[in-house]
């Protein structure tokens, strides 16, 4: 009687222990954002006492006369990650449907696991990769090619130097695909195999069963997986910073390089010497972090809306 | 359950005091961070540095010069490493007073890649600044073809290539072009990371040298070092005296050599366009960062004794792994120096 008494106590016990364990390591990751948050605003004070507003519609960057601005770094991150997302979303959705709607059972699976292992690739492979391999093929044959058919574009001007927009949005695409994939392959999983065979008994094609059943019961996993691969793909620093040429200009042209907000706080931070030079790249930083939250909140946004246009569709 | 829980604890205190006690009977450790340039150099005076005096233990961090100044002025290190010497105020901020200790010395060579000239491509200084601030535009430009007589040069526009990283070499070029070129100076500037006005920028030697390597009718600069091992080609410059030189070893002791003579006593000196005839243009001091009154006297002595091995055993390992060794007449001096840390 007493040691049954004892052991519920004992469990109550676990189960408050347990409960305040979970609870301080969820406040911890709380506590961690807004510490680096407070960290990075106070560190970037002095940058943003000095240039104001003008910090992200300027374009001067010069550490010798103590002149920052940050616009063609922004401009690079969001063109280049777009873009990357741009071109991954459909090669990662179609990669996700072969695998497992058409793909026979093997062939699917050694796909999946394909495309996982190319995620844990890490980034500097990448980047060399990108730098001895892909960049003298862009500008041996695809850059001319470009120039060539599609110079007329504004996209499409200038000389092949390899290093560009491009090859980091070509870089940052193979990047990340495999998450996007996997993400993807595991939402059409756990579409009901019902309401496929709903579909199919009706009398639709494959085509027409994946379009009606598949894919309005996925859409906002998708989306989710295409907000986790941007989110990827605006942080990505090494990769990028090895092959977009790293210079800070606004150029409408894919073929002429540019440079991100993690490369150049990759490239600079350490050898910084001047306390505004180190502070500037703190802003940089924090404005990272606000384009990611607001891609993040936008995201949700897109997802909620979504979802709701759609409930009556899935359910 | 509790009783497991207790038990595993002690276990780890135990544990965690047996570590403890193991690192404070190895003996002396004296920490360092700072520049990247000179660290393969260094690493291999600590390793060898171990085999005569065990009792000492170095741990060096290759943060970057930056992060070498920042740190030893905080002093949460022992000595710091930098490739570039400290301004007025810069020392002016430390809690003491900081000693330059110049290690060794590198170069820097111009890369290019140039169908059809495998080496030994002439160009003077003033050209290399021009071509850098983008008013050479063309390989076959009148005053790149008066030095290359009978050398087939192509009517292609020149890509330049330069760091984007903030490094030491980078300072070290600049501050070449700035002594040369009054429009540098005034335009550009020197430090670890400058307003390029032309150009595409790599991250590292390697990715100058990637660059340079893949695309035709680029010029670029690396490290002497990253260049030779690597087997680039590299431009023969005219020096001060009027003198083209080839980068080498010889020729980078000898920018120091000549610059003895009005060595300042905190050896704060730039090496860039030293005159002397044998004497290559982009060169420069590697330092370490030492105070003056060591707070530690034990570790101080342990210091000291390392820089005058260092200055005299340590030397001779420098040259094969593409350092250039200081002259003699700069390792008396320094060896003063070492003297008066207390």
């Amino acid at each position: 009687m007493e040691g049954r008494l004892d052991t519920s106590t004992t469990r109550k016990n676990g189960d408050s222990l347990f409960r305040t364990v979970t609870l301080l390591f969820a406040c911890s990751i709380i506590a961690i954002l807004l510490v680096m948050a407070g960290e990075m605003v106070t560190e970037s004070l002095p940058s943003l006492r000095k240039f104001g507003w003008g910090f992200i519609t300027g374009s001067d960057w010069d550490a010798v006369q103590g002149s920052f601005a940050a616009l063609p770094y922004l401009y690079g991150s969001v063109v280049s990650s777009i873009l990357a997302i741009g071109l991954a979303t459909p090669l990662s959705v179609g990669t996700a449907l072969f695998i497992t709607e058409l793909a026979p059972h093997k062939v699917g699976a050694v796909t999946a696991s394909l495309v996982e292992l190319l995620a844990a690739i890490p980034s500097v492979i990448y980047g060399l990769w990108g730098i001895l391999v892909m960049t003298p093929w862009l500008q041996s044959t695809v850059e001319p090619f470009l120039i060539e058919h599609f110079g007329f574009l504004p996209f499409f001007r200038g000389a092949p130097y390899g290093v560009s927009m491009l090859a980091a949005v070509f870089i940052l695409m193979i990047m990340i695909i495999p998450i996007v994939t996997s993400i993807t392959k595991e939402v059409l999983l756990a579409v009901p195999p019902s309401q496929k065979e709903a579909a199919v008994a009706l009398g639709a094609t494959r085509w027409e069963m994946i379009r009606m059943a598949v894919l309005p019961y996925g859409r906002s996993g998708i989306l989710g997986a295409v907000i986790l691969g941007l989110g990827r793909a605006i942080g990505e620093t090494m990769a990028v910073t090895m092959v977009i040429g790293n210079t800070p200009q606004i150029s409408l042209s894919l073929l002429s390089p540019a440079y991100t907000m993690p490369s150049v706080i990759a490239n600079e931070f350490a050898e910084t010497t001047t306390k505004l030079h180190a502070s500037a790249l703190m802003e940089i930083g924090l404005i990272l972090l606000v384009v990611t939250l607001a891609i993040n909140f936008l995201a949700r946004l897109l997802l909620w809306s979504v979802t709701r246009r759609w409930k009556g569709g899935v359910a | 359950m509790f009783s497991t829980i207790r038990r595993s604890i002690l276990t780890l205190a135990l544990l965690a005091a047996v570590t403890m006690a193991g690192q404070a009977s190895a003996g002396t450790l004296i920490n360092g961070a700072g520049a990247t340039f000179p660290y393969p150099l260094y690493s291999k005076w600590f390793s060898e540095y171990a085999k005569i005096d065990p009792s000492v233990k170095f741990n060096y961090q290759s943060i970057g010069s930056g992060g070498g100044i920042k740190q030893i002025t905080a002093g949460t290190v022992d000595f710091g490493a930098s490739d570039k010497f400290l301004t007025d105020a810069e020392l002016k901020a430390a809690p003491g007073k900081l000693i330059h200790i110049p290690t060794v010395m590198g170069a820097v060579v111009v890369t290019y890649n140039l169908p059809g000239v495998a080496k030994g491509l002439k160009l003077k200084s003033e050209d290399v600044a021009d071509i850098f601030l983008g008013r050479i535009t063309k390989w076959n430009d009148k005053r790149i073809a008066d030095d290359n007589p009978g050398v087939v040069l192509p009517n292609e526009p020149i890509i330049v290539v330069h760091r984007s990283d903030g490094s030491g070499t980078t300072a070290i070029f600049t501050d070449y072009l700035s002594s040369v070129s009054p429009e540098w100076k005034g335009k550009v500037g020197m430090g670890a990371s400058v307003k390029w006005p032309v150009g595409l920028g790599g991250k590292g030697n390697e990715g100058v040298a990637g660059q340079v390597k893949n695309t035709r009718n680029t010029i670029g600069y690396v490290e002497l070092a990253y260049a030779f091992e690597n087997k680039l080609p590299y431009a023969t410059l005219r020096n001060k005296s009027g003198k083209f030189v080839e980068p080498s070893i010889r020729s980078t002791s000898a920018a120091a050599a000549g610059a003895a003579k009005h060595m300042p006593a905190d050896y704060r000196i730039s090496l860039v366009n030293q005159p002397g005839n044998d004497v290559y243009p982009i060169v420069g001091f590697t330092w370490l960062l030492v105070y003056e009154h060591q707070r530690d006297a034990a570790k101080g002595r342990k210091l000291v004794e390392f820089l005058k091995w260092e200055l005299h055993k340590g030397q001779k390992l420098a040259a094969p792994l593409l350092y250039a060794p200081l002259p003699e007449n700069v390792v008396h001096m320094v060896e003063k120096t070492i003297g008066t840390i207390k």
